[in-house]
């Protein structure tokens, strides 16, 4: 389990690159986590705590059991946050998350913390509310499963721990670019065997 | 009318053809026999009569052919042509700048005449005679954008500028070389430029968009992209690349003169009016190698050039596993001998 921030291996520019999360000034405190970014999340108390800022008062946390199992509801509920969720996925979350965001004030920070997925869906979620992305704290914790988009039939699949992979849509097989939508919150896959149909290499766990 | 339209097919039996006329007008895009990425951006302004740089939007011989195929492939794939809400004023900046300049550089085949906000818009190679009311979407069959490049030639997209970046907001994508609109509309400049290899590191794109955030309305500049295509067909998208990949297998010696192609991007840049948004035009020619060694001076300089092109650029551009099939096929027209600077027939 990663407990701690995440490395990554230099990329291209879209490849989504994450920092560590920083108590900010603000009148509301937004968080959302999945599996292990509940350790980030303490980990900002705990900073918060050092600095001399209580949070807690205006935090609205919305947690969720990451794909992997991770559930660390028990510690997050200890916070004594304002709000708190606890939910199985974040497909079941995603009405709350929508509303917290459109109901949200001006000055509202927002911070995510766990999978890539977790964070790349609230982020693009935001951004519709009109949230600029270079706006939030978020800090990567957890799987590096990704969330890839199919370029032929446009079908998401969830947690890809695979190169290549097989589309959960169209069922062909496709190779996972790093060239990452914030939009569509995911990464790029495509046909492995267009040009030699059939040919398609061992799959391998790169993404985990 | 000047122009005899072909009735040719960018599919399936690939009908596409040049006339002998058509080849000589060719953007040959290579000034030397060597090739590396560079910010070639250059003023677009009238150029030699004949050429494809005479006017504004170049109409040639596969104009009426292009647009059925773009017809085509929208009907199969809609997402192929997309504006974000706030783009609509640019894709009127847009159907303006297209109207009044095929109107004024082609006045035998557009004609656009205005009455006040009444605009009445005649295309007679697609036999089309429509008024409406400008600025106002519900007097069109579709938005702006979307009305105007079914009748222009080339993909085009539209940036909104902000921020001190582009953002790649609207497009018709129908031509393009291997690229998803749908997955980059929304990203800036450095954003939907990430995939491709070396440019970055060598500061092309910094200086790219700094030039083009101070571009000024009435200043277009253009410069050119190229790249290989088997067979002469448009719609060589990631979406259908399961379908147009195998292809490039099927390639042999015997058929490279007549199957592959050389596929030339003439991209324009516009400010626009009202918007402030930047167009992007990206026109789209091709040529297969067995036309293209006719003029002496292309054959010899395509082959220096795909012999010495960086494996990177060949890899990225999708035609690494066919490349010494194509320079063994183009040593045949290299004699060895000079060829001139610039990219102008001998
Ligand atoms: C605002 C206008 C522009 C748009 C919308 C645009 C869009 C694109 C796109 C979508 C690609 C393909 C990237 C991929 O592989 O996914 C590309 C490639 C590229 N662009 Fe641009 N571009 C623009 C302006 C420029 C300018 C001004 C330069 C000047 C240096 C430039 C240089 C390049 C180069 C070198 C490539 C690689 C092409 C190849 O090797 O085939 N672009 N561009």
């Amino acid at each position: 389990m990663k407990m701690t921030t995440t490395k990554f291996e230099p990329s291209i520019t879209t490849r989504p690159v994450y920092g560590i999360l920083e108590p900010q000034q603000g009148s509301a405190h937004l968080m959302i986590a999945d599996g292990e970014g509940a350790g980030a999340i303490l980990d900002l108390f705990a900073r918060a705590g050092q600095q001399g800022i209580d949070l807690r008062p205006s935090t609205h946390l919305i947690y969720v059991t990451a794909a992997n199992g991770t559930d660390l509801s028990d510690e997050l509920s200890r916070l004594g946050v304002a709000k708190f969720y606890h939910g199985p996925t974040l497909a079941a979350a995603m009405s709350r998350i929508t509303k917290a965001l459109t109901d949200a004030s001006m000055g509202l920070q927002i911070y995510l913390a766990g999978t890539e997925s977790l964070i790349g869906v609230a982020q693009s979620e935001a951004m519709k509310a009109g949230f600029p992305h270079d706006g939030m704290q978020t800090e990567h914790r957890g799987s590096l499963a990704r969330r890839v988009q199919c370029v032929h039939c446009k079908g998401i699949t969830e947690n890809v721990k695979t190169d290549p992979y097989v589309c959960s849509h169209c069922g062909l097989s496709l190779y996972v670019r790093d060239h990452y939508s914030r939009r569509i919150a995911a990464f790029q896959g495509v046909n492995i065997d267009a040009e030699d149909p059939g040919q398609v290499p061992d799959m391998v766990e790169k993404f985990t | 009318m000047g122009i005899q339209f072909n009735d040719e097919t960018f599919h399936k039996d690939y009908t596409y053809r040049n006339s002998p006329a058509g080849i000589k007008r060719f953007p040959f895009p290579f000034p030397e026999d060597d090739y590396m990425y560079s910010v070639n951006i250059e003023p677009h302004v009238p150029g030699r009569e004949g050429s494809v740089f005479e006017h504004t939007f170049d109409v040639d011989e596969h104009y009426v052919s292009e647009m059925r195929d773009r017809a085509r492939v929208l009907a199969d794939d809609p997402l192929r042509c997309q504006s974000l809400p706030h783009m609509t004023l640019a894709g009127w900046d847009l159907l303006e700048l297209i109207m009044e300049s095929k109107a004024r550089d082609y006045p035998d085949m557009f004609q656009l005449t205005k009455n006040g906000d009444r605009w009445h818009w005649v295309n007679k190679p697609l036999g089309i005679d429509d008024t409406f009311t400008f600025l106002d979407e519900t007097t069109l069959p579709y938005g702006p954008m979307e009305y105007i490049t079914r009748q222009a030639q080339g993909d085009f997209t539209l940036q909104d500028q902000r921020d001190d970046n582009l953002w790649i907001e609207a497009g018709m994508v129908t031509s393009q070389a291997d690229w998803s609109l749908d997955f980059d509309i929304g990203m800036s400049f450095h954003e939907w430029h990430a995939p491709v290899p070396l440019a970055g590191g060598m500061g092309i794109f910094d200086r790219a968009l700094k030039f083009l955030l101070k571009l000024q309305y009435g200043a277009p500049v253009r410069r050119f992209n190229w790249t290989m295509t088997v067979d002469p067909l448009l719609d060589t998208s990631p979406e259908n690349y399961h379908k147009w990949g195998p292809s490039k297998a099927t390639l042999t010696p015997d058929t490279v003169g007549r199957r592959q192609h050389l596929r030339v991007e003439l991209q324009t840049l516009y400010r626009l009016p009202r918007s402030n948004a930047i167009v992007f035009p990206i026109r789209c020619y091709l040529i297969s190698f067995q036309d293209l060694v006719t003029v002496p001076k292309w054959g010899r300089r395509l082959h220096r050039v795909l012999q010495t092109l960086p494996e990177e650029l060949a890899e990225y551009k999708g035609f690494a596993r066919n490349r010494q099939m194509l320079t063994d096929w183009l040593a045949q027209y290299d004699d060895g001998s000079p060829t001139s600077p610039g990219w102008w027939a001998d």
